[in-house]
């Protein structure tokens, strides 16, 4: 059983966490010159790195999201951070 | 075919001591340049030179591997074959790709043990029966075999379900496609590779893509740990690593990878003689020609590429295996393992020509892909000789994600994502 540490509850039981998407995506603006290509990208593709990945997480029991740094290869968290002060 | 199986072939072979079999496919040296060269030696990209062989005439071919064959989720996954989806284009290509498996050992003069054992999905309440009468009619209307069941005939097909008062996912009826079964998983990969060899495709394994030729916005073959090997087209076909093969062609998919794990329990005598899903438990099973139970369930929750399995989803599928069988629990388990594979938004995979000219996709198969070797090796060919999409691919082609046309075959996949 892998721990994660959330950054407001400390290391906690990987069940308590759910993936949420790949840090630093952002949504295009604005809407109306947005192209259907460019919004199913944003919408649906991913990076999906092998090896280091920068993340956003959410801790289900607290509800807080939060970005992760990990290796999708040997799982080993690097670090966690609170996404309030430029967390992206 | 250099050395054709047969009974007579065992027999001449039992007298003469078993010293005339060959090997079933040749390990060449790479040549300079080819036709098509097809990325990966699972069960897809085998089937895929297989097929570029055999229907379109397209002899100049190589499989790029860079472990083994099959060693991937070729030989990873829990070998079930079924087309009991709920969208016409998913029950076109899937029932296709059933189609093909159900002739698939004459085909390659290789015995892929196609078992047609079919695959029974239990409903645990009334409003489940809806539904599963719901799936019933979409699949008879789509034109493939299904049948709706009520408790007694689900337990007459499986008779050491839990029928506990205090089950907490009981039986209450259940579909059932008879078509559907399992198969060998290994005999397909290495059926495929001997038919492909036999017919002039040259196999090579231990030979890593790094990165693609790219000339004049065209694909114009690979660079490998064994050389740069040009080709007139180049398919794709590596599952958990297509986001990574991608990366380096130059564009990203609608792909996140997981690891999906499967376990068996020691050999026992005959007890269970179709597959078994519980949409409750998530977890599906059946047992092998060996007695094995093989069983499995959702992915993981972890995004991954590390090929074995996190410990709270194997306790998850322990436990929804004993409570759908509680006799099991006097099992012990014997092996674990997982593969990386790659779910895409829809559940549904994608087939198609890639942003980069020249270069052809068959990957997004997720959970399922093992049934569907046939139809993805026959639809990535047809796009790799033609140019153009076969009727059953296009509907998967990856411009539905910019078209909002998505295929969600999420409860068809059988298999929580």
């Amino acid at each position: 059983m892998q721990l994660f540490s959330c950054p407001f509850c400390g290391p906690r039981d990987e069940t308590e966490f759910l993936f949420g998407a790949e840090a630093g995506k952002r949504r295009p603006e604005p809407a109306a010159e947005v192209s259907a290509r460019a919004w199913g990208e944003h919408l649906h593709f991913a990076g999906n790195p092998k090896g280091p990945a920068r993340e956003i997480w959410l801790h289900l029991t607290c509800g807080e999201f939060f970005a992760m740094e990990r290796d999708t290869v040997s799982h080993a968290v690097s670090a966690t951070r609170a996404l309030r002060g430029g967390g992206q | 075919m250099k050395g054709r199986y047969s009974a007579f072939a065992l027999l001449r072979e039992g007298v003469r001591g078993h010293t005339g079999w060959r090997p079933a496919w040749r390990s060449p040296e790479p040549k300079p340049r080819y036709d098509a060269v097809i990325v990966g030696g699972g069960g897809h990209g085998l089937a895929a030179a297989y097929y570029l062989a055999r229907n379109h005439g397209i002899t100049d071919v190589a499989v790029v591997e860079k472990g083994w064959l099959g060693g991937g989720n070729t030989g990873r996954n829990t070998s079930t074959i079924r087309s009991n989806y709920f969208y016409p284009e998913s029950v076109a290509l899937y029932d296709f790709s059933l189609k093909l498996y159900e002739g698939l050992s004459r085909a390659l003069n290789y015995n892929v043990m196609f078992s047609q054992r079919g695959v029974l999905t239990v409903a645990h309440s009334p409003a489940e029966m809806e539904i599963a009468a719901r799936t019933v009619n979409a699949m008879q209307l789509n034109g493939t075999d299904a049948e709706l069941l009520d408790r007694e005939a689900v337990l007459a097909k499986a008779p050491l379900l839990n029928t506990a008062d205090a089950a907490r996912f009981p039986v209450f009826g259940g579909t059932w496609q008879g078509r559907a079964g399992v198969a060998r998983h290994d005999a397909v990969a290495w059926g495929y590779a001997r038919a492909a060899d036999a017919l002039g495709v040259d196999i090579l394994q231990g030979c890593e893509v790094t990165g693609f030729v790219v000339e004049n916005g065209r694909c114009a073959g690979v660079e490998t740990s064994r050389g740069t090997i040009r080709a007139g087209a180049v398919g794709l076909a590596t599952a958990g690593h297509s986001s990574v093969m991608a990366e380096k062609a130059g564009f990203s998919l609608p792909i996140r990878s997981y690891s999906l794990q499967a376990m068996v329990s020691e050999p026992v005598k005959p007890c269970l003689d179709t597959v078994v899903l519980y949409p409750g438990t998530g977890t599906y099973l059946f047992q092998s020609d060996k007695g094995e139970i093989v069983f499995g369930g959702g992915i993981d929750r972890t995004p991954s590429y590390a090929q074995r399995g996190n410990p709270p989803m194997q306790q998850a599928v322990v436990s929804g295996l004993l409570e759908m069988f509680p006799a099991f629990g006097q099992l012990k388990l014997m092996r674990q393992w997982a593969g990386v594979v790659d779910v895409v938004p829809d559940s549904s995979p994608i087939i198609g020509p890639s942003p980069l000219s020249g270069l052809y996709l068959d990957c997004g198969w997720g959970t399922g892909g093992f049934k569907a070797i046939p139809a993805g090796g026959w639809l990535l060919a047809h796009l790799i000789a033609t140019g153009e999409h076969h009727a059953i691919s296009r509907p998967f082609d990856l411009d539905r994600f910019a078209a909002g046309r998505l295929i969600d075959e999420a409860a068809g996949s059988g298999i929580a994502h």
